[in-house]
């Protein structure tokens, strides 16, 4: 009876994991689909430009707020500790630093897959549900190339624009707290930053951060709005998904980056 | 003259176990209205997928304008796709868009028109569906019959030659319900296309058809005109077009035994 009963969960285990792996690769498959069906969303890119103002346009209250709150409390946070070490002078860099290399890319892109990654794949599985990408298909036009990949794109491309002015709202954050509330001296501020802030290691470095979170993002939206089940339910445990597969995915792929950006004895 | 749709010994099962689609023969001419009837879950949607190239058949053959669909690549697919035009049971409007841009989307997609040609194109659709004043409107907008005949303008906005209806006429309230019947017959003859209409509404189908083919259990059980099919003795279609609750199709899904569910064994 043991026996039997450790089959199948055994079974369970391995059909679980191989119903995983073929879905990276479905969703592999998905991508290499998409990339090479860009065509129409490339050429005719007033398509894509809508969805950048859907995707990135109509996300920058939630960044610019956020990011003006992240400054504000990591100059609070900073001051507290750099002035124990006499230090305070300092807290222009520890901001710029912390949303440049990491907190901009991060955050912006978890604000971006709950508010756009979330939308995009709603609006995906809606389409389907309803029969409108059936539809498409009818009129012998594929909905990847006229649907997908404009969003996907205009996600790619809105991505690393919010990271920047996240960062910069931070910034000003910071200058707010630090310089006008605190009394931290604004010459101190903004020189030791503008030394300190290198623009291939920090900042090519977040950008490059930012458009890896950005693909990551908008492909796994796409692609479970893509994939959703056509019912009210599949839509709804897709959006989920998105998110909750999202965030994982940048926290994962964010510590990956940062080992091979910032360690190895190669950054001052 | 080859008939616009050919099916010869046509199959389909998404699994080998439960075939869906068995030993279909159908041949719809040019110029017909043809109805596809049989109740919820007999295999007509299915057959119209098959017809469109959405689905390939597991056995025989499907030609449909000339092309035996199994064949077909997806440029293929699509190129015999621009001369087929598809109402879906909703509609299936696009609602990110306005009526107008609607039924200016397949052609937006297809010809490089100028935007003038493109206009008056749009309006001849919307005219002929009698919504040319709905035209700014969003789909949201629309009851289920507008919705309805807006979708059917854009079916036809680049002249099918052949045009599928899936179940056109459900949730429609009898004006728009007669409104969609006189409007797909006209279409068919003014623009000299073959139209295929899947439906279980018999009584109303029956009045704008030219030839039925009945479906049960994934195959044709019987065909022939309105009239024949009227007059015919089959026990399933006499059940079906009178919409009686005794015949051969049986009023419980099939279930082990009423003793069993009860526990009356025990006992």
């Amino acid at each position: 009876m043991r026996v039997a009963d450790l089959r199948a969960r055994l079974e369970r285990l391995g059909s679980g994991v191989s119903s995983h792996v073929w879905r990276l690769g479905f969703a592999s498959r998905f991508l290499g689909y998409l990339v090479l069906h860009s065509g129409t969303a490339l050429r005719r890119f007033r398509l894509t430009v809508a969805e950048i103002y859907f995707a990135g346009v109509l996300s920058l209250i939630i960044i610019l707020v956020s990011g003006l709150f992240v400054g504000m409390v990591l100059a609070l946070q900073g001051y507290e500790t750099l002035q124990r070490f006499g230090a305070s002078e300092s807290l222009g860099v520890l901001v710029a630093l912390s949303l440049v290399r990491e907190l901009g890319p991060v955050v912006a892109g978890l604000l971006f897959a709950s508010r756009a990654g979330s939308a995009i794949t709603a609006e995906i599985g809606l389409m389907k549900a309803t029969e409108q990408l059936s539809a498409m298909e009818m009129m012998a036009v594929d909905p990847i190339a006229r649907v997908v990949a404009p969003r996907f794109w205009g996600g790619v491309l809105s991505m690393p624009l919010l990271a920047a002015l996240f960062s910069a709202m931070g910034i000003f954050g910071g200058y707010i707290v630090g310089v006008q509330l605190i009394g931290v001296d604004p010459g101190a501020f903004w020189s030791q930053m503008q030394a300190a802030v290198d623009l291939r290691n920090d900042i090519l470095n977040g950008v490059i951060k930012s458009v890896v979170f950005g693909i990551a993002v908008t492909w796994i939206a796409v692609f479970e709005g893509y994939d959703a089940p056509p019912t009210a339910e599949g839509v709804s445990r897709a959006t989920t998904r998105t998110v909750v597969t999202s965030s994982l995915a940048i926290l994962a792929l964010d510590f990956v980056l940062t080992a091979l950006m910032f360690t190895g004895g190669n950054h001052q | 003259m080859q008939p616009i749709v050919e099916i010869r010994k046509l199959a389909f099962a998404y699994d080998p176990a439960r075939p869906v689609l068995r030993d279909i023969d159908l041949s719809i001419e040019r110029g017909s209205v043809v109805g596809i009837m049989g109740q919820s879950g007999c295999g007509k949607t299915t057959l119209l997928r098959v017809i469109m190239g959405a689905l390939r058949p597991t056995a025989g053959e499907a030609r449909v304008l000339g092309h035996n669909t199994r064949k077909l690549d997806t440029a293929g697919l699509y190129a015999m796709r621009r001369k087929m035009g598809m109402l879906f049971q909703f509609g299936a409007l696009f609602t990110d868009m306005s009526v107008y841009e609607n039924v200016a989307f397949p052609l937006r997609e297809h010809a490089n028109l100028p935007d003038d040609l493109l206009n008056d194109l749009v309006m001849m659709k919307l005219q002929a569906v009698g919504l040319r004043g709905a035209a700014h409107l969003a789909p949201t907008e629309l009851s289920g019959g507008m919705a309805r005949r807006v979708a059917l303008a854009r079916s036809i906005a680049l002249d099918p030659s052949l045009i599928l209806y899936d179940e056109p006429f459900t949730g429609l309230d009898p004006i728009s319900f007669g409104v969609i019947v006189r409007l797909i017959r006209n279409l068919n003859d003014s623009l000299g296309a073959t139209s295929v209409i899947v439906t279980h509404d018999v009584q109303e189908a029956l009045g704008v058809v030219d030839y039925v083919y009945f479906m049960a259990a994934g195959r044709i059980i019987a065909q022939g005109t309105p009239a024949e099919i009227r007059a015919s003795g089959e026990p399933f279609v006499r059940q079906f077009v009178n919409g009686s609750s005794e015949g051969p199709v049986p009023f419980h899904y099939p279930a082990p035994g009423y003793d069993a569910d009860l526990e009356l064994a025990a006992h």
